[in-house]
């Protein structure tokens, strides 16, 4: 009788929930529910939102519920240049993020492995940004990179830099802000990748005639590939949709505008709700896509 | 087994090779010399160094000072990817994020050999895994782990492979089989092994020649037949196999034999099995070379006696029973007795007297400290 239990056409009471099943779906409530408010409710009002149309009484800033699949049309065509500026930048941005924060990582999880002390030190280093708001930091830049600054100054006087150029506005000062914002996300998964690396497998590269070129470019970058996926993607992803270091108030101009400047322009100055909802999807959708191509080719899932 | 395997060993060298970590000697003044194509051990409690010695060979390891060489070059600067050698590493050290067949070829690709797929497959059939190729390797267990290991530093064929206790982590049942098989492939492909191990079974059961290691230097080396036989330290005595050692004043030392008195009784040994003739000397005996009996034995000067003692504990092991027996003012001495149904029907607290061949003891250099028990 037992055995008959088990096969496959066990009776219907196996299907009722268990009591941990139960009990594991109360604990999941309070989550679901937090999504549902606070994910789902906006992500479809911003959806209705972008389909609105201007209401017919002509009121600047009030829309009737629609379908106006155009909107999407007009927000693309409009606001190409900085929806290629947006994702352009947050490339090279990664990129550059990526190239200054491996060597720190390597350093603190590999180098200073057995040196407590100056690992921790280090770990703080990399953190200790976090300790003053985002947006003091990038005001302090905005003084250091403006045009009376001592910086530039110094730089006209040893003629590094023309007496008419300047910083503040430039694509340069934009990367470099948002590469300066985001290096503490890009360091520390990285560390955490290269912190568990076992150095027994670098040995044993070495060992089998691997120069230690050749054992980084086989061993240790492809074991600390997780660390490197998910810095990566805490940086891309917040950078695509960054405002604060683009706009005009901070580092950036209107030559520098990205999508972020421009969802806020709409929402915020011309409250032009539907074009500014229907940016917002088109750059979700578009990170989603991005990132699961990119997850895909990666073949993290090979990965311990 | 494909021809392409075999290839000479080398002999290797160590000259004074000596290691110094902050606050210890790890190695002190080493001198070493292993024959091409030897099964070679190196035995040794945790910590006695040998594991650094292996390292340093491997180039993973820089020597404070010495020479190290392979078939007369020396390599002692050279990097690890230099040297003609492999390893098999403790924890196998296999990477994860390639397959089996690619952890093998690695080496070979990295020494741009011709067809390294092919010669990785047949590399895979000698360690008869050849059907688990595009595993990753933590899908194989254990035993299947230290073949692939094994594979990807044979298929090289290195003038000296160097194991790294690489059956430590198997059981018992799959380590005799490795060790088995181990010493098959040796023989097949006639490469110099070096094998660093603590467990002196294993030792003696593959190599040609066991060196046991203590505090960064060698106690003694040799086949282990010999080392098993006439061991020349406490050490040693105490590390292979289990010793009942007694210490006493030489009492008469000619050019056949050598007694002392111990405790007021007289034990011999051979003049040509003893190290030492003068003082304290230290006499000792295998526990499978002693018998006990009832009754005092007749007085014959080629054999010792003591007793009488009582039994104060009797472990049967399966072959063989081991037996406490506690004789007053003398101590405690072991006795190994085989289950063929010859040995006296004796239990706990009866009297009995122990007697061994006067040949079987052996004379030591030193005097037992009390330290070699607590190191294994």
């Amino acid at each position: 009788m037992a055995f008959v239990a088990l096969g496959p056409q066990a009776p219907v009471a196996s299907q009722k929930p268990t009591k941990t099943g139960r009990v594991a779906l109360y604990l999941l409530l309070p989550g679901l529910f937090y999504l549902g408010l606070f994910f789902l409710t906006p992500l479809f009002s911003l959806i209705l939102t972008s389909l609105k149309a201007p209401s017919a009484t002509g009121v600047i800033g009030r829309y009737d519920v629609a379908l106006e699949i155009g909107n999407y049309g007009y927000a693309l065509g409009q606001y190409a240049p900085q929806i290629f500026r947006s994702f352009s930048f947050a490339l090279i941005a990664t990129v550059i993020a990526l190239a200054i924060s491996y060597p720190i990582a390597y350093f603190i999880g590999v180098t200073a492995r057995n040196r407590p002390l100056l690992k921790g030190m280090l770990l703080t280093l990399v953190i200790a940004p976090f300790f003053i708001s985002m947006l003091l930091r990038t005001f302090a830049w905005k003084q250091i990179f403006s045009n009376d600054s001592w910086l530039l100054n110094t730089l006209k006087d040893i003629g590094l830099m023309g007496a008419d150029s300047y910083i503040i506005g430039t694509d340069f000062a934009v990367i470099f802000g948002l590469v300066y914002n985001f290096i503490p996300f890009m360091t520390l998964p990285i560390y955490a990748s290269l912190d568990r690396l076992d150095l027994r497998l670098v040995e044993a590269g070495h060992d089998l005639y691997a120069n230690s070129f050749t054992t980084f470019r086989k061993i240790t970058f492809p074991l600390s590939m997780p660390g490197v996926i998910s810095g990566t993607l805490l940086t891309f992803i917040p950078i695509s949709g960054d405002y604060v270091v683009a706009s005009r108030d901070f580092l950036g101009s209107t030559d520098t505008a990205m999508i972020g400047n421009v969802v806020e322009a709409n929402f915020l100055r011309i409250q032009d709700y539907p074009t500014a909802s229907a940016l917002s999807v088109l750059l979700m959708a578009a990170i989603v896509i991005l990132v699961s191509a990119y997850v895909r080719r990666s073949g993290t899932e090979d990965l311990l | 087994m494909s021809a392409d395997f075999v290839a000479r060993g080398q002999d290797l060298e160590l000259e004074s090779i000596r290691k110094e970590f902050p606050g210890f000697v790890a190695v002190d003044d080493l001198d070493l010399k292993i024959p091409a194509g030897e099964f070679f051990a190196l035995l040794g409690p945790s910590g006695c160094g040998k594991t650094t010695t292996l390292r340093m060979i491997a180039g993973l390891e820089t020597p404070s000072a010495g020479r190290i060489l392979i078939g007369g070059n020396d390599v002692t600067d050279q990097k690890p990817h230099q040297r003609p050698v492999n390893t098999v590493f403790q924890n196998y050290a296999l990477f994860p994020h390639m397959s089996v067949e690619e952890n093998v070829a690695f080496g070979l690709k990295q020494r741009k050999v011709d067809n390294p797929q092919q010669q990785a497959q047949a590399a895979l059939e000698m360690v008869e895994l050849q059907h688990l190729a595009a595993r990753r390797p933590q899908q194989l267990s254990g035993g299947q782990q230290q073949r692939v290991a094994l594979a990807r530093a044979l298929v090289n064929r290195p003038a000296l492979l160097l194991l790294d206790e690489p059956l430590g982590a198997l059981d018992l049942k799959l380590r005799r089989q490795m060790q088995i098989e181990l010493k098959a492939i040796q023989m097949e492909v006639g490469l110099t092994f070096l094998h660093v191990t603590h467990d002196q079974e294993e030792a003696m059961d593959m190599a040609d020649t066991v060196a046991v290691m203590n505090h960064g230097h060698i106690e003694q080396m040799g086949a282990p037949e010999a080392l098993y036989d006439r061991p020349k330290t406490a050490f040693v005595a105490k590390f292979l196999g289990q010793s009942n050692i007694f210490v006493g004043e030489v009492a008469e030392a000619d050019d056949a034999k050598l007694a002392i008195n111990f405790k007021g009784n007289r034990l011999a040994a051979p003049a040509a099995r003893v190290e030492k003739t003068k003082g304290k000397v230290a006499i000792g005996v295998r526990p499978e070379k002693t018998s006990f009996h009832p009754e005092k034995p007749a007085s014959d000067p080629a054999v010792n006696t003591l007793g009488p003692g009582t039994i104060t504990d009797i472990r049967f092991t399966g072959v063989s029973n081991q037996y406490q027996i506690e004789i007053p003012e003398v101590g405690e001495i072991t006795v190994f007795a085989q289950n063929i149904g010859k040995s006296p029907v004796v239990e706990l607290g009866a009297e009995v007297w122990v007697s061994w061949k006067v040949e079987h003891s052996f004379g030591l250099a030193d005097l037992p400290t009390g330290e070699e028990e607590v190191a294994e």
